[in-house]
């Protein structure tokens, strides 16, 4: 026994100084809505000194899964962003969140400048990524796939922002569940064992009003000098748990409630693991009672509100108190659910009726009171609405509103979609209603989908933008702030990045009856057989009453009256 | 086709066919009434079954328990729309998002052409109030409506109640996987309109598969009324039919259509008498044209819509709020379970009683049978216009009929025919306003005697017609102008049974034995006066005093006269608000028709 522990210390001594170096975070954010409803999200961080770029071979995982490592090195990865999202999320009852993401599945890829056929890759990354997920990715095909000129920018660093290396497609129809999940959690270092991840029980997740999970993989500085990268996954998970159908009404949420467990302990190989609960709202404990209590807060600006947060550090045993478990308990004082006023939120809706023509409106509304700001809308829409784009309009306030940026990419049947990216400045506190006319086109009858179908999706638009800050718009600061601090706004707080998604489109294309062929068949072969071919006959052919040929005598007859110079019998 | 390429038996046959005319005609006439008749009898009919999978196979348990308290939210609600004077608009808004929905108003306000003196309203102004409840993960694709109308007075109040009742515990369900939008609508159609036409602030949760409308307006009902007909004859999927009555049958709730409960007794009169009432009184529906519930409009939209009506009667068997809540609970669980549109079922049918029903193959032979007869007319005046005119005794051609008929006196009716149906579709609108200030009358009465006015004035047109004409009025120039008239007639009744097979069947009814009877040289002053009394116009009277009848509602002369105006201002209104298509149909298009052949009796 005494070899067999030596030998795995000195496994463990070698791989600790020697190899790169990798760091695991793990942290869930909670946030109380004001409708009543609770959002959590997670995020799981891992963060590896090593370098997947420039075909370098590396085969030692630690921290990193596998799976998704020899996927950035084998398609030359230098960015990864997918999300799978099973609902919509309601920008006006619950605010902005964390990590956006549209309805179904999203992926976007930025490939390596190094890749020179980055359709082929693309094809074959998806594929591959579709086996990791359990998802139906390997529908992403040149019919849905776009390269965004300017919506999506690489979020780690690379300077490279040729758009060839881009490609960004959406599957609104896709349906996320359980088998989604468990390869996801897969990835996590200690699985669904410890830490966190135990509350990941797909039961409670999916039974609430908005679940999405996502993977996002980027390239990072190691340090403050930048000579070398590091690789970040990110793995986040958002939910929504209802107060109607998860609460049964009550204003009452714990940790048990919402997943069916409790923290006992954070994931041994994390070296942060922490609970924040959003109490900006609730400073004097007025709005909602948080129990346990905590002593650590945290203040930090996201999504240009500057708020404030309990903290739970798992890794302190005191946390657990003395019944070794977390169970957070929030109750709600009072009960009002409001709509908000978010600075930015969009819809879209198809109008007219109809199965020939229809016209898609997108709404964007800037409900900041004084400032404007440009959004950048992206639309990938498929091949059979054919778009009209000289109706294009874009209005604000009665008044046309010119973008002034356009790169629109016409479709091409069966080949690849609409795509039209465009600027435009939202005015202060206004409504910018974007219109395009579109024609439904007749698909070949093997391209229907399968007879019970809700019609065809078209993906959401993608808004982004920068967004003045609340923090910003606060000039009359009472706050305990240093007055030579609060002159000019300063940059960072001034605005902030901001995506929204709208809601996916539901269109009827013109369906034949599928179960009508036979019978259409035998009725046009009889119409055309009898009916139509007699009836042309009739129209077409003179009809003449023949004289039967005359014998052979009477011919004669007839040679020699003609000799004669006498009218023929 | 051999028989008609043969020469000879090609004429063997048009000759039968001429020489036969007549009375072909007459048999084709009666068979297509008969037909029509036998529609109603149930062993002619077929029974209703659900077509839709989705509805068909799975089971539904109910469970809504809450009709007590849905009672006292209705009259809370009334008392709150007493103080109010109107719609409530905060406390519903604030009522809804109690009960955890997203809640929009949506403002809207319409001038009608003229006043309706119907419903009192002229300059309307209103508020509908509608809570979204979202799908738990659902993308906000598909949705469902449930609508209650806010009307004045004491009506109404139970269905609100009811309707809230019903989002309270369907918002606390997790099974739903389409958004349920719950609307109250004001000035009924009218907010309706303004809530499905789409524009930025209408009602919208993604693309709306299937909307009820539901009027209730008695704390316990006997019977639950199904309102189909939507604007220009319109129909639901006749799914949601066989969704309400299956429903109905299993919670064991009365059911009617037309106000009529359905009856076992086929083989006996009563019976059948019975039966052709039901189905006669969705003709009469179906052919008006217009929405017989705030269902109506959402028809035009491809959205399967119905009215639900609660209806209480002296009868001993009542039913209560919680089980009309069980009925809608279920019904609405099985719309969610949809996974594609209605569209299995039929779209074209007749209901002679709710169990029992006439599909497109089954009634339009009836119709065919008519059409035949105006394609008989036309093959007897071309055979006669093509066969070279009999030679006189002494052999000279009489030259005065061998001259075909001028362009001319062709198209001069014609053109002055439609004319006068455009001013009958201009007018009355046009000139309200000087016929108020000229006469002692109100817009609306000004607008339906000015409609009165033109039509009857258009009977004085064959004398202005020859007026204009250079020549006399030839023989063959008449026989030209019937010929292109029935022909103009049959296509036009052909696409009007397509659209709206009521109103063709209707208007072929009375249109097609003038087509086929008059001429110049039948006794005019007799002839003259059934023309009129099978005119549109008088159609339209009878159809009002029958439609009355058939409701079990007669009415004396006197008030029939004063409902056929009302009816009128109605059918213009309907067009100018909704875009009913009948109004225009008439005036414009059968009208004239008609006229042609007043024209062709007044030929000299």
């Amino acid at each position: 026994p005494s070899l067999y522990l030596g030998s795995i210390s000195f496994i463990i001594g070698l791989s600790s100084p020697g190899n790169p170096k990798d760091d695991f975070q793990e942290e869930l954010v909670i946030r109380p809505l004001h409708s009543g409803d609770i959002y959590a999200s997670f995020q799981f961080r891992t963060v590896w000194e090593t370098d997947f770029m420039r075909g370098n071979k590396v085969s030692h995982y630690r921290l990193f899964p596998k799976s998704l490592g020899q996927v950035i090195s084998k398609f030359s990865v230098r960015e990864l962003h997918i999300s799978f999202t099973q609902g919509y999320w309601r920008t006006m009852q619950w605010g902005q969140p964390f990590q956006p993401s549209p309805p179904g599945a999203e992926l976007w890829v930025w490939f390596q400048d190094s890749v020179t056929d980055v359709d082929g890759t693309w094809k074959e990354l998806t594929n591959v990524l579709s086996g990791i997920f359990c998802a139906s990715l390997n529908f992403i095909d040149s019919t849905n796939t776009v390269q965004p000129s300017a919506s999506f920018k690489p979020l780690g660093i690379g300077n490279e922002t040729d758009h060839r290396f881009l490609r960004y497609a959406t599957l609104p129809r896709e349906i996320v569940c359980t088998e989604n999940l468990t390869p996801w959690k897969k990835l996590l270092p200690c699985g669904s064992k410890a830490g966190l991840a135990v509350l990941l029980k797909s039961e409670k997740l999916f039974h609430s009003s908005f679940h999405s999970q996502a993977v996002h993989i980027r390239p990072v500085c190691q340090d403050w000098q930048c000579k070398t990268t590091s690789w970040e996954l990110r793995q986040t998970l958002n939910v929504v748990f209802d107060l109607h159908n998860s609460a049964q009404g009550k204003r009452e949420w714990s940790l048990f409630k919402m997943f069916s467990r409790t923290l006992t302990e954070a994931c041994p190989l994390a070296s942060s693991s922490k609970i924040y609960i959003d109490i900006t709202d609730n400073p004097q404990g007025e709005q909602f009672e948080v129990s346990p209590a905590t002593p650590l807060l945290s203040q930090a600006v996201v999504l240009g509100d500057r708020r404030t947060f309990s903290v739970y550090d798992l890794t302190q045993q005191i946390t657990f108190g003395t019944v070794r478990s977390l169970n957070l308990l929030i109750r709600w004082k009072s009960s009002e659910g409001d709509m908000l006023r978010p600075l930015l939120h969009a819809e879209r809706y198809v109008a007219g009726y109809g199965l020939q023509t229809g016209e898609i409106h997108t709404l964007m509304y800037n409900n900041h009171p004084y400032r404007s700001f440009p959004v950048l809308l992206l639309d990938s829409v498929p091949w059979y609405l054919r778009l009209y784009i000289h109706t294009l309009t874009v209005t604000s306030k009665g008044k046309d509103n010119k973008p002034s940026y356009i790169h629109y990419q016409p479709s091409k049947d069966r080949l690849r979609p609409h795509l039209l990216e465009m600027l435009v400045q939202l005015p202060p506190n206004s409504v910018t209603e974007v219109t395009v006319q579109f024609e439904r086109a007749l698909l070949k009858w093997t391209e229907y989908t399968p007879d019970p179908n809700h019609g065809f999706y078209v993906g959401s638009s993608v808004i982004s933008s920068l967004v003045p800050s609340i923090v910003a718009m606060d000039t009359n600061s009472t706050r305990e702030r240093p007055l030579f601090s609060s002159f000019f706004p300063c940059k960072e707080e001034s605005s902030y990045f901001v995506r929204v998604y709208t809601e996916p489109l539901l269109v009827n294309l013109p369906t034949p009856d599928f179960s009508m062929p036979y019978n259409v068949i035998c009725l046009t072969c009889t119409v055309v057989a009898v009916g139509y071919g007699s009836l042309y006959n009739l129209l077409t052919r003179s009809f003449q009453i023949e004289e039967p040929s005359p014998g052979l005598a009477k011919r004669i007859a007839n040679i020699i009256r003609k000799m004669r110079g006498v009218p023929p019998l | 086709m051999g028989l008609l390429s043969d020469p000879n038996r090609r004429r063997a046959l048009i000759s039968l066919l001429t020489r036969l005319n007549s009375p072909i005609c007459v048999v084709c006439y009666m068979a297509g009434v008969a037909w029509f008749m036998g529609l109603a009898f149930e062993p002619f009919t077929l029974r209703t079954y659900m077509s839709e999978n989705a509805m068909g196979s799975t089971m539904v348990e109910e469970r809504f328990p809450a009709g007590e308290r849905a009672l006292t939210t209705g009259r809370e609600f009334s008392a709150h729309k007493k103080k109010a004077g109107g719609m409530p608009v905060d406390w519903l808004v604030k009522t809804m998002q109690a009960r955890g929905l997203e809640v929009f108003t949506q403002r809207f306000s319409r001038k009608l052409p003229f006043p309706d003196e119907n419903k009192e309203r002229y300059m309307v102004k209103g508020t509908n109030v509608y809570g979204i409840l979202r799908a738990p993960r659902a993308p906000r694709t598909e949705a469902l409506v449930l609508s209650a109308p806010c009307t004045p007075g004491d009506s109404n109040n139970q269905a609100v109640g009811l309707l809230l009742g019903l989002a309270q515990y369907f918002r606390n369900q997790i099974y739903w996987a389409k958004d349920i939008i719950f609307l109250v609508n004001e000035h009924d159609l009218i907010g309706m309109q303004a809530c499905i036409t789409f524009s930025p602030d209408s009602c919208r949760g993604g693309s709306i598969q299937a909307a009820l409308s539901l009027e209730l307006s008695s704390d316990v009902i006997t019977s639950m009324d199904l309102v189909l007909e939507g604007l220009n004859g319109q129909l639901p999927n006749l799914d949601l039919a066989n969704l309400f009555y299956a429903f109905c049958q299993k919670i064991g709730v009365l059911c009617t259509i037309q106000g009529k409960l359905q009856r076992n007794d086929w083989d006996s009169v009563s019976g059948y008498s019975h039966s052709v009432q039901t189905m006669m009184l969705m003709v009469m529906k179906q052919a008006s044209g217009r929405p017989w519930g705030d269902h109506g409009l959402f028809l035009r939209y491809h959205i399967e819509a119905a009215s639900i009506k609660g209806i209480n009667s002296f009868r001993q068997y009542k039913t209560d709020v919680t089980t009309i809540g069980r009925l809608l609970e279920g019904m609405y669980r099985k719309l969610n379970n949809l996974l594609e549109r209605l569209h299995q079922s039929y779209f074209f049918y007749l209901m002679p009683s709710l169990s029992h029903f006439v599909s497109i193959g089954y009634y339009m032979p009836a119709f065919g049978l008519l059409a035949v007869i105006l394609l008989l007319r036309a093959l007897d005046l071309w055979v006669q216009l093509a066969t070279p005119p009999p030679r006189t005794e002494d052999g000279i051609t009489d030259k005065e009929q061998v001259s075909s008929p001028g362009v001319l006196s062709v198209l001069t009716p014609l053109v002055i025919s439609h004319l006068t149906g455009v001013a009958l579709y201009t007018l009355p609108i046009q000139f309200q306003e000087m016929a108020v200030e000229q006469f002692p009358v109100s817009e609306t009465e000004a607008v339906v005697l000015t409609a009165i006015g033109v039509y009857t004035a258009g009977l004085a047109l064959p004398h202005n017609t020859h007026r204009l004409l250079s020549g006399e009025g030839t023989e063959q120039g008449w026989r030209v102008l019937k010929l292109v008239a029935v022909l103009y007639l049959a296509v036009l009744l052909g696409c009007t049974a397509l659209i709206n097979f009521s109103l063709g069947f209707i208007l072929a009814l009375t249109l097609v034995p003038v087509a086929a009877f008059v001429t110049p040289h039948v006794p005019k002053v007799l002839s003259a006066f059934i023309l009129v009394i099978l005119s549109p116009a008088c159609t339209l009277l009878f159809s009002v005093f029958f439609f009355q009848e058939l409701q079990e509602l007669p009415v004396s002369f006197q008030e029939g006269w004063l409902l056929y105006l009302s009816v009128i201002s109605q059918g213009i209104l309907d067009h100018f608000l909704y875009g009913s298509l009948v109004y225009p149909l008439i005036a414009l298009l059968v009208y004239p028709c008609w006229l042609l052949f007043w024209n062709i009796l007044f030929w000299k």
